[in-house]
């Protein structure tokens, strides 16, 4: 049984109330932070825990916390980024929920770090019923002091607001929540300036995960070294996966990081193994955006050791036999998955949220989504293949924001290691008409007719 | 500070763009920009066409920058260097930033009253294929009808928010701006208004392609068969220089005088641009010159035809002669049929 720092307290009856959180030790590490460390002892902690970035990009966030700009004298901002919307993904939506004022303790302590004095949790606008929950929470919060002038009889002050975003994926981008945040539309920004630089209303200002931002009470409480212990190398602490696919237990999971990818797939712990005892045919480890893995690369890496759930471990390989740990997506397929139906069905999802800001994200996107609909509606060329390996590295590093990566990943991975796949689909037009094409007849079955 | 693009110095001072530092020293390493407006604010990064590779920071920090750089919003830095023109990887990222703009484009250049001024074809030109691997059905737009001055042609846009800066920084009151997201993204005003301000016309000359046009111009003529003068009037509201294009003794538009990178010298008011169409309107300066492979040089004035001279009299009349008797063919004996009793 792992260590579980964010959700150790989740099934405590009541535990959404100010009360029962209280009461069960919440808010302890504001009161540790406030009255016994200055704001810099705090960042320090967090660095040496080596707590990376839990949103997607694993960058660490001590040092992320160290590049705001303190000197300029202008007011500093901390902000949540709650828009979690990569598909596959949905454990801030499972924080804040269950537990949101472990979030909002996490602010303060964060806020007084960085010194901001107003900070807010930007929310995307599907979560309108967990936006709820977390207002309710700050009110409770406001309420019992620490939130507003002087908490706990101390000079520092802080206001936190959440805002609701209005339904964009590419508003969980920093530059384009800031954007979006100050009422324009949520259109990246062309960096540099960095928002640790320049960011809300041109103030310094700090984007972070929920996840990020609620292991930080637990770090306060116990030093950023015991948090270090936890992990291997340099992916420390716990993660929470958000499992789903062809499992049998999906959900929300806390790992600590360095669990096998093997015992995490199939001890009863976690996932179970797989639905109906079906054989494992493809992973992706990380959201909708990192490459996905085919069965034989998902236990071992190419070198041949055991794959862990780490930021190393996974991305062991590059993007040849590689892949991410991402935000935590973990979605697992079996045989009777079609990749091309799942490739296509990511692809719109990136043509419909691309922003329309620069040129190969707007018009890449639109044309690898009408490419992967044609092959999955049985109308595709042998050529098409080509082109799209050929449209993908074309968008890829050519872009304002990592969305034209993110767009173009998938679809590269999945040609990499479905290649047969894809020809079957133009081959056998008239076998794929049907919907589910591979679940009476899956691949491995028809893969000598390619 | 010193830069070095494509092998060749220059001193820029600090806070100049790549772009900015290419363009002083001009020719064929400038990169092509078809988003990026000097003259206005935040312009820039979005077409993604200028990327260029910088294989050396600076002195400080030599190590080469990992992605293409948008060489319009990359500022120097001390002792930089990028290649332009001399990098396979430029001209290869070029070649598919050229080829995404054209994949939506309607490529209907034989009507529109844009071609041989559009910076789309120039880069077309430049950086395009001859052949198109894009078979799918293009997206298109409902006509939306903005004005009795401005045409905006969706279908040709290419979103690069030029005209949202202008009236954002020159007018007050924006009444459009960009709609939606993605490959269906749109310049728009909201529930259909028209764009009515003393200053909107200048939308037309900041469009690098064809998506928005004069309509007191349309279908008028092709830009290549009017002769460009330079003009001024006392203007109030503006500076009243402005470039107007004649044919014969009508003027049929006025624009501002734009530069040789297509970008306006100083912005014109509506009065100037759509309602002063008479000559006695104008102190017309003299020719306006355009960048040597402009198609616009091609018009008549610019070119004069070889004189033909011939030698004598004589050699007049003899040929005018044999002209007169091959037209009326009077040595041609009368070719009858079989009826005719001549």
């Amino acid at each position: 049984m792992g260590r579980k720092i964010l959700l150790d307290k989740i099934n405590i009856p009541g535990i959404k109330t100010y009360e029962v959180y209280r009461a069960n030790g919440g808010y302890a590490s504001v009161e540790k932070a406030l009255k016994t460390l200055t704001p810099d002892e705090v960042t320090e902690e967090v660095k040496t825990s080596g707590l990376r970035g839990r949103g997607g990009a694993g960058f660490p966030m001590g040092l992320k916390w160290s590049f705001i700009d303190k000197k300029s004298g202008k007011p500093r901002h901390l902000v949540c980024n709650a828009d979690e919307s990569e598909p596959g993904t949905f454990k801030d939506r499972f924080l804040m929920e269950y537990i949101p004022h472990l979030l909002i303790e996490g602010m303060i302590t964060s806020s007084y770090a960085l010194g901001a004095n107003l900070s807010y949790i930007y929310i995307r606008g599907e979560y309108m019923w967990v936006y709820k929950i977390l207002e309710k929470a700050i009110k409770e919060a406001y309420a019992a002091g620490w939130l507003g002038k002087n908490i706990l009889g101390t000079d520092f002050s802080l206001d936190l607001h959440v805002h609701c975003g209005a339904g964009a994926y590419i508003c969980g981008e920093e530059t384009a929540l800031i954007e979006s945040l100050e009422g324009k539309r949520g259109n990246p920004r062309i960096k540099p300036p960095f928002p640790a630089v320049s960011g809300l209303w041109a103030n310094p200002t700090v984007v972070n995960n929920v996840e990020s931002i609620s292991a930080v009470p637990w770090i306060v409480m116990n030093s950023g070294e015991e948090y270090a212990k936890i992990g291997i190398g340099r992916s420390t602490g716990t993660k929470l996966i958000s499992a789903s696919g062809h499992i049998k237990n999906p959900g929300v999971y806390e790992i600590e990081l360095g669990l096998s990818v093997e015992e995490f797939m199939n001890s009863d712990e976690y996932l179970g193994g797989m639905m109906n005892e079906r054989p494992l045919k493809a992973l992706v480890p990380g959201g909708s955006s990192v490459p996905i893995l085919p069965a034989n690369l998902i236990y071992k890496t190419a070198a041949g050791e055991d794959r862990l759930m780490t930021y190393e471990s996974l991305s062991d390989g590059g993007f040849a036999t590689g892949s991410m740990l991402g935000s935590g997506g973990f979605i697992v397929y079996n045989d009777t998955a079609c990749i091309v139906r799942n490739t296509w069905n990511f692809s719109r999802f990136y043509h419909h949220e691309s922003c329309g800001q620069c040129t190969p994200c707007r018009e890449g996107t639109g044309w690898l989504e009408k490419v992967l609909h044609r092959i999955e509606h049985g109308h595709g060329r042998m050529e098409d293949i080509d082109l799209l390996w050929d449209i993908q590295s074309k968008i890829e590093g050519n872009t304002i924001c990592p969305l034209g990566d993110a767009a173009s990943w998938p679809v590269a991975a999945a040609i990499r290691h479905f290649r047969e796949e894809f020809e079957y689909h133009i081959r056998f037009p008239e076998r794929i008409k049907n919907r589910d094409h591979f679940v009476n007849e899956p691949f491995e079955k028809v893969r000598n007719l390619v | 500070m010193k830069v070095t693009i494509d092998g060749q110095e220059i001193e820029v001072e600090p806070g100049t763009t790549i772009l900015q530092a290419a363009r002083m020293i001009g020719g064929d390493l400038v990169p092509p920009a078809m988003c990026y407006y000097s003259k206005l604010k935040g312009s820039g990064g979005k077409c993604r066409c200028c990327l260029v590779e910088v294989s050396k920071g600076s002195d400080a920090d030599p190590r080469p920058m990992p992605k293409l750089m948008a060489s319009c919003v990359t500022g120097c830095m001390d002792g930089m260097e990028v290649n332009s023109t001399a990098s396979p990887r430029v001209e290869e990222a070029r070649k598919s930033v050229t080829e995404f703009l054209l994949i939506n484009h309607p490529l209907d250049c034989p009507v529109c009253d844009q071609a041989g001024e559009c910076d789309l074809q120039n880069l077309s030109f430049q950086h395009g294929k001859s052949e198109t691997r894009f078979i799918e059905e293009k997206r298109t737009f409902e006509p939306e009808d903005i004005g009795d001055k401005i045409q905006l042609h969706m279908n040709r846009c290419i979103l690069c928010q030029r005209c949202v800066q202008v009236a954002d920084q020159l007018t007050d009151g924006r009444v459009h701006g960009v709609m939606n997201r993605g490959d269906h993204a749109q310049i728009s005003t909201c529930i259909s208004t028209a764009i009515d301000n003393e200053f909107s016309g200048n939308m037309i000359d900041v469009c690098p392609v064809g998506a928005l046009t004069d309509k007191t111009f349309r279908f008028k003529s092709r830009v290549w068969f009017n002769k460009p003068y330079n003009a001024h009037r006392n203007c109030d509201k503006c500076c009243g220089k402005t470039t107007v294009w004649m044919f014969g003794d009508e003027i049929q538009r006025v624009t501002a005088r734009k530069d040789e990178y297509h970008e306006v010298e100083d912005f014109i008011c509506n009065t100037c641009r759509f309602d002063k169409k008479d000559v006695k309107d104008w102190v017309i300066e003299g020719p306006r010159k355009f960048e040597k492979f402009s198609v616009i040089n091609r018009n008549k004035y610019a070119i004069h035809p070889p004189k033909v001279e011939i030698q004598t009299e004589d050699q007049i009349l003899l040929g005018r002669e044999q002209d007169m008797k091959k037209i009326s063919m009077v040595d041609v004996p009368l070719k009858t049929n079989g009826n005719s009793k001549s």
